[in-house]
């Protein structure tokens, strides 16, 4: 994955930015990635989802995906304010319905890659509902999931991820409820490609979100990140760089392991376990919709989507397509 | 064909190819019609985990180009106002049917009400725009929600049909002209490059071309307050130039739009306003009272939202009194007496639903209003 800055060029395609070859001086490889006009972002120091953009663009980049055929569509909170930043057809929603709205989305562009990039209160508190139907319906999305155990945009209140005992604005005396295990959730929902990392494992976080992007499905990469400011401060975890010291010491990678074995205490001293947990194969939403109706309908089944589009297998070449 | 049914096809007609929607009497039978009739014409119907799923999901649809609606009754409203207010803000054209039952809450899911409409006006949060439109029987069911998706794509708004369980229910002959007699508005895309195209900036309709995914145009969409690009911007300034065109975009249209139907208004000393199966009624009531004596109008409404004040004010000039009948405690009527501005009396018929008015109730409002 060293050379990844390259591989998406050939991919590129009319009225994108000049290559870094034309431009004057050093340029960053995954500038071309973000909306320049947008900077500087509204992310504090110590976040960690800065880095997990980088993370995603350099697998965008790794995948060859060409940027207009991508769509990335976000939720509301921090993370919620992603798809603002990426120099793609971007999305941002409502709070905790960016998977439903990917869903329409998706299944009327299936020449279109769709991203969801949102964080755990919005996609597994308020969108918790959608998230397991999403993982059981299997329409083609990948979902990125920043974990950073709370809610940083309206200032650290607890989330369905939060550690026992833990200290929020809403639990001034510590956390009463039992945080989600959120691979084993999506797992047992059916998602196909579930994955979780933190913002220590810069490479094996891209390879994985460039994985689940070329998987065919419902796949699911969850981003466990620091938040220095609304939750590591209160919760004695030190700052930015504290935290990903923890992620450093206490992670282990467990490819392949049970995700009900996946859960862990952030505020204990065990093991985080990490890794890619399941990647199997299950027929995705519309290639099972239109396999039923040619069946049952025969010549009198129209295929769904715009006449002018391109046919969802054409997607399949591209998302096939590793360097 | 029954009205639910007439307005799935109404849909079909329009060239809706995508609609999602949850379970709820008295609508399913449209998206049951949907479902199976859209995979014969290039269409998809979704059934998602609730009405706030159905609601957003159709907004990614016509994003990723197509038409798109969903279908609900009152409770099932309730949970779609947030995303009536995103489609309103980010200016995504699609179709809401909403078929009238009698609440509040669970209320009489099997029986009709018309206790919505202030819902279609006020129900998102902050100032919008509205376009509401009532049809009183299975012809129009068709035909409005055709208009209703040619509405959408004018004003690039979210509209709603506002029908009733009784029109939903209704058996009646409904006639499908062909295809090419039907006017359809089509999207209207920008004809301008990446780089060129500003997804926010209005012409003189007040209304900017759309874009969708895989045009290049790397447009952002936000329910946030937002420039003429599309990115948030928080400041009162824009905030006052944005809501105020989302506003005036639909207002300044209202006279354009005031679909309706009128009955012997010249020269009557009543008029009876009214709108959806009420109107059916009312028609009885005033066929009784003209055969008493007494002059009566009939106005009727198809058009709800924008409220056609000039259309309500010259019908009301010369009449001793309005009747407005509604299967609701009095929320038209409001809009009746806010246009009248005390000038002409206002008498409410109410009802609080579950059933139709008896048409003696509205003839004795007509005989106290000719008093």
């Amino acid at each position: 994955m060293t050379t990844t800055q390259t591989r998406g060029h050939a991919g590129r395609s009319a009225g994108e930015p000049a290559a870094p070859a034309e431009a004057a001086g050093p340029v960053n490889p995954v500038e071309r990635y973000l909306r320049k006009d947008r900077l500087p972002h509204i992310w504090c120091a110590g976040c960690g989802i800065g880095t997990s953009v980088n993370c995603f663009t350099r697998a965008v980049d790794s995948c060859g995906i060409p940027l207009d055929k991508i769509a990335v569509v976000s939720g509301i909170g921090c993370t919620g304010r992603v798809a603002g930043y990426l120099n793609v057809d971007s999305f941002h929603t409502t709070h905790g319905r960016p998977l439903p709205f990917a869903t329409g989305l998706k299944l009327a562009g299936p020449g279109q890659k769709v991203v969801v990039y949102s964080g755990d209160g919005d996609l597994v508190a308020i969108g918790g509902n959608h998230l397991i139907h999403a993982c059981r319906r299997n329409v083609d999305l990948t979902v990125i999931c920043v974990n950073n155990f709370t809610y940083g945009m309206t200032g650290g209140q607890v989330a369905p991820t939060t550690p026992v005992d833990a200290i929020a604005t809403t639990t001034p005396y510590g956390n009463l409820e039992e945080p989600f295990n959120l691979p084993h959730l999506v797992d047992s929902s059916g998602a196909v490609y579930v994955a979780r990392w933190t913002t220590y494992h810069v490479r094996q976080l891209q390879k994985s979100i460039a994985e689940a992007m070329r998987k065919r499905g419902f796949s699911f990469v969850e981003v466990l990140s620091p938040c220095p400011t609304l939750y590591g401060r209160r919760n004695r975890l030190g700052d930015g760089l504290a935290m990903q010291r923890l992620f450093k010491d206490r992670c282990v990678v467990k490819n392949g392991a049970l995700t009900r074995e996946a859960d862990f205490d952030l505020g204990g001293s065990g093991p985080i376990p990490v890794g890619t947990f399941v990647n199997r194969d299950r027929p995705a939403f519309l290639d099972r919709y239109s396999a039923l109706m040619r069946k049952e309908l025969g010549d009198r089944f129209v295929p769904f989507g715009r006449p002018d589009a391109e046919e969802h297998t054409e997607a399949a070449h591209w998302v096939g397509a590793e360097g | 064909m029954d009205g639910d049914h007439a307005a799935a096809e109404g849909a079909l007609a329009a060239g809706c190819r995508f609609a999602a929607g949850y379970p709820i009497t008295p609508s399913t039978e449209i998206v049951e019609r949907l479902a199976a009739r859209f995979p014969l014409v290039g269409g998809l119907f979704v059934q998602m985990e609730d009405e706030i799923a159905s609601s957003i999901a159709i907004q990614g649809a016509v994003w990723g180009g197509v038409k798109a609606m969903t279908v609900s009754s009152g409770p099932g409203m309730s949970l779609m106002m947030e995303h009536i207010g995103y489609a309103v803000m980010t200016e995504t054209p699609c179709v809401f049917v909403d078929v009238q039952r009698a609440g509040p809450s669970t209320g009489l899911p099997t029986l009709p009400a018309q206790a919505d409409m202030m819902q279609a006006r006020w129900g998102p949060h902050g100032d919008c725009p509205a376009v509401a439109l009532c049809p009183n029987s299975p012809q129009e069911a068709f035909d409005l929600t055709i208009t209703a998706f040619n509405l959408a794509e004018r004003f690039r708004t979210p509209v709603l049909l506002m029908m009733d369980e009784c029109v939903g229910h209704m058996l009646e002959k409904v006639v499908i002209p062909a295809a090419e007699e039907i006017e359809i508005e089509p999207r209207r895309y920008t004809d301008k490059g990446p780089g060129e195209y500003v997804p926010y900036r209005a012409g003189d309709d007040l209304v900017p071309a759309m874009s969708r995914v895989g045009l290049g145009h790397r447009f952002h969409v936000t329910g946030l307050t937002h420039d003429e690009r599309g990115y948030p911007a928080m400041s009162a300034d824009v905030h006052d130039r944005l809501v105020r065109r989302l506003v005036a975009k639909v207002a300044r249209a209202a006279d354009d739009i005031a679909f309706h139907e009128a009955d012997g208004i010249d020269g009557a000393d009543v008029l009876v306003l009214s709108y959806g199966i009420t109107s059916r009624v009312a028609a009885r009531a005033i066929e009784c009272a003209r055969e008493g004596g007494t002059r009566v109008g009939h106005l009727r409404l198809k058009t709800i939202w924008p409220f056609p004040d000039r259309l309500v004010e010259r019908a009301l000039s010369g009449v001793r009194a309005a009747v407005v009948p509604e299967l609701n405690l009095g929320q038209i009527s409001l809009e009746v007496q806010r246009v009248a501005a005390g000038r002409t009396r206002v008498v409410p018929v109410t009802h609080a639903g579950g059933a139709v008015h008896q048409p003696a109730a509205i003839e004795g409002a007509i005989a106290e209003a000719a008093r």
